[in-house]
């Protein structure tokens, strides 16, 4: 038999004013099991408080009742004020008398006598309250990091700077990512790979980094502390242990036609390459598609040629199984695919661009050496336009629904940089609107427009048309001006919408982390919780959560490290204790829990039970893990035995709460 | 202002509220003070799918009169899927409903977030007004259950033979 005390908050008059606190406190003191019933100004006060924690050692309550403010407020406080005073903090059940009573009715009797309900609600529940210890689970002290582009990096750079042990997981046999494609950044126009190499660099060097490049997840065990990893190591046919990244190989190889990823396929690399200059890690890798040796066995120039033997045509994928105690996605971004938009003739004619391919083409390390040329002839381009939101801010049909952020600005700056370095180029950019909130972004935006003379034109482009004479006729409307435009331009650039790596969706299984219909991660919450995935445990950094610029990348990856610090720190966790538990006896081992829990905390296992006849029959039972079930509930109601049930919230507390509240 | 007809019929209405949108939107109508019939009686549920269809039947045969159940809009669950079983579950539940003759109107579902407490308020008036134009629930309510069943003037109709 419980011993049930009531407490009834006054509120000062928030709740006094509409309800006669004094008649709730004596109709819930004649309910069964409640020995004690009184009320009070401000129970959230300390002398309420101590009220409570005294009621509790004089009459020995075995449940306590609040009827007070939203359980969403003081939940937490009654619940410390009980633990102090020896009482299982899950034994306080609060009735919400004031949000959900007395703000919002005006007749005294009628919110007197809800009032008196939603009591014996709480009563009838409390009843059946039992008492609950969240349970505790070590962490192991090291991170993951999956993708290696600067959200990556900077991620790992802080984590590994606490002291923590990091792995970087790059699906590239170099760390770099995006940026390193990139030739300047706006709004300073600093050169990408002067202030990205260095941090790949620092990676390298940093003795709590370890990264596996050319490497993938394959699976995901675990749960929040401690996730246990399995990392496939794609075969190099390089020995990462005696390449010195001299290059020699990558001269010699007599395969010349690859073409180069790096440069988005505008030029050629050999089989064995070292994807860029600056790589990290500095290690040759044979691309087995192209690679004579591999492909029919006749060739081995490269081992040949490499004087510290590095070369290994053996060498086949390995694993590697590691536990984690954080793992942060980073698996950024890539450029959505332009050539479904025949208007924009993209796939027809060379001389159509993405602006990633338009970056190497001004880049000193990309095909042209950094001077711009026409991928076609190769001649200097005197009209250049550039066309925005291609696939972005579209019906679903058609392309993203979203703007992809950062089109505006980098436009801007490729306009603003043609028109500096070829003051002869014609540069015409087709907007919808220009964004351009950020720090000194507008201002940058304006000098393009005041200081280089680009021209800026309001209108969509209905038609680019490859001409005989190798121009290109684009089709536009001026909306401002109300005209239609024929302008003969020598290089058309598509500011193509991004979209979150191929790789995510699946990785996103792999970490029963949730993703958005658009394939970006979701946060835990969008305003309090951005760099937290729902899934406990799991880190969103960068573009894989939305679009976004590179210093924003920056503060969230950083933003991220700091939340996975405060992780590792811990050396327990603490759960939370309203978690669905499964009943052995009656469980059937259907499978039903396992498919509608959103966190995999389901698993099973054979057991042995004891039967009448004292024989043993082996049955499979699902069991919880606690550490990872957040306590929905879904698996409750799968459950088609009943053997499932949640703590906090059992189904008969809650059929317990239904009765009294229809009694 | 509890929704009273001429005969004075005051209707039992459980609301189930999942924790992180409903019941917070739920309790953003109180602190903006919009009103909304004092019969409906909130229960907090972690999640909207941690309702069982038996729990509305339970209402029902306990005498509730309608029962609505209140989550997150699809796609904002805290638990990421959860009011997508949700949906399914109560679809079906309430085509069995009105399989056995209860009047569809007596249960509801409805999407309402944590800052939709102006919706909360509406939801429930109109729900609370619907359940009141229907009258008491007779078909499920288990006489058994009801102390006072005579003296609410309520009779077993279920004898009498018009349950088709």
């Amino acid at each position: 038999m419980q011993k049930i005390g009531v407490f009834v908050c006054h509120c000062g008059t928030n709740i006094a004013a509409t309800v006669d606190v004094k008649a709730v406190a004596e109709a819930l003191g004649r309910e069964p099991s409640v020995v004690v019933s009184q009320d009070y100004t401000y129970m959230c006060s300390e002398s309420g408080q101590n009220l409570i924690k005294d009621s509790i050692r004089d009459y020995g309550l075995t449940g306590v009742v609040i009827c007070s403010c939203s359980p969403r407020m003081h939940e937490n406080t009654f619940r410390k004020a009980a633990a102090q005073a020896g009482l299982n903090p899950y034994m306080v059940e609060i009735a919400n008398i004031r949000e959900q009573c007395s703000w919002i009715h005006k007749d005294k009797a009628e919110a007197t006598e809800k009032a008196i309900i939603l009591g014996r609600a709480a009563i009838a529940k409390v009843q059946l309250n039992t008492p609950l210890i969240a349970g505790e689970s070590s962490v192991t002290k090291r991170a993951l990091v999956i993708g290696g582009g600067i959200a990556g990096i900077q991620t790992a750079l802080d984590i590994a700077e606490a002291g923590f042990p990091v792995d970087i997981v790059e699906q590239k046999p170099t760390i770099g990512g995006k940026m390193a494609q990139l030739d300047k950044t706006f709004p300073t126009l600093d050169c990408s790979a002067c202030i990205l190499t260095p941090k790949m660099v620092e990676c390298a060097q940093n003795e709590n980094i370890r990264i596996l490049s050319y490497s993938e997840v394959e699976s995901v065990s675990g749960f929040v502390g401690n996730f246990t990893v399995k990392i496939r190591r794609k075969a190099r046919y390089v020995d990462e242990t005696k390449c010195t990244g001299c290059g020699l190989c990558t001269e010699k190889c007599p395969v010349k036609k690859v073409p180069n990823e790096f440069n988005l396929g505008m030029d050629n690399r050999r089989a064995i390459y070292i994807p860029f200059a600056q790589a990290v890690p500095k290690i040759a890798v044979i691309d087995a598609d192209y690679c004579n040796m591999l492909k029919n066995g006749k060739c081995g120039v490269c081992s040949k040629v490499c004087t510290a033997g590095a070369v290994d045509y053996k060498q086949t994928d390995t694993f590697v199984e590691e536990k984690y105690g954080a793992i942060v996605a980073a698996t950024g971004y890539e450029i959505s695919d332009v050539s479904r938009y025949d208007e924009y003739a993209y796939s027809q004619s060379k001389d159509v661009i993405t602006s990633l391919e338009f970056e190497r083409l001004t880049n000193a390390a990309g095909p042209t050496g950094g001077t711009l040329l026409r991928p076609s002839d190769g001649k200097h381009p005197h009209t250049i336009v550039f066309i925005q939101c291609v696939g972005s801010r579209c019906t679903p049909e058609k392309g993203k629904p979203y703007c992809s952020k950062i089109c505006c600005m980098y436009t801007a700056k490729h306009a603003m940089l043609t028109r500096e370095k070829y003051p002869d180029t014609d540069v015409y950019v087709f907007y919808i609107d220009v964004r351009t909130p950020g720090k000194n972004f507008d201002e940058f935006y304006r000098r393009a427009v005041e200081e280089f003379g680009v021209h800026y034109i309001k209108g969509a482009v209905g038609k680019v048309a490859p001409r005989a004479d190798g121009t290109l006729e684009v089709q536009a409307s001026d909306l401002i001006m109300n005209e239609q435009l024929h302008i003969s331009a020598d290089l058309v650039v598509l500011a193509a919408a991004i979209e979150p790596s191929k790789s995510a969706r699946s990785l996103a299984t792999l970490l029963t982390a949730s993703m958005d219909t658009n394939d970006f991660f979701t946060e835990a919450h969008p305003k309090l919780r951005p760099v937290e995935s729902p899934t406990a445990g799991v880190f969103l950094s960068g573009m894989c959560q939305g679009p976004k610029d590179i210093p924003e990348t920056v503060s969230q990856a950083s933003a991220c490290a700091a939340k996975v610090i405060g992780l590792l720190s811990k050396n327990k966790l603490t759960g939370n204790p309203c978690v669905a538990h499964s009943d052995e006896l009656m469980c059937n081992g259907c499978s039903n829990c396992a498919n509608v829990c959103p966190y995999g905390a389901i698993t099973y296992s054979d057991k042995e039970f004891r039967m009448p006849d004292r024989t043993t029959k082996t049955r499979r039972v699902a069991w919880v893990n606690p550490a990872v079930c957040q306590g929905c509930g879904a698996c409750t109601v799968a459950c088609p035995s009943g053997a499932m049930d949640l703590s906090g919230f059992s189904n008969s507390q809650i059929m317990a709460e239904v009765d009294a509240i229809c009694k | 202002m509890q929704v009273k007809e001429a005969t004075g019929f005051v209707p039992t209405i459980v609301a189930f509220c999942c924790n992180w949108c409903s019941y917070a939107g739920a309790d953003l109508s109180g602190t903006n003070r919009l009103s909304y019939p004092a019969n409906v009686k909130i229960i907090r549920v972690p999640c909207s799918c941690r309702v069982n269809p038996i729990f509305f039947l339970r209402a029902f045969q306990r005498g509730a009169d309608g029962v609505i159940l209140c989550g997150c809009h699809p796609g904002d669950c805290h638990y990421t899927t959860g009011n997508y079983y949700t949906r399914r579950r109560m679809t079906l539940l309430f085509s069995m409903l009105d399989y056995l003759g209860i009047e569809r109107n007596r249960t509801r579902v409805e999407w309402v977030s944590a800052a939709e407490g102006q919706k909360f308020a509406e939801t429930m008036r109109s729900f609370a007004e619907e359940i009141a134009a229907l009258g008491p629930n007779r078909r499920l309510a288990d006489l058994r259950c009801r102390k006072d069943a005579e003296e609410a003037g309520i009779t077993d109709e279920r004898g009498s033979g018009d349950a088709v």
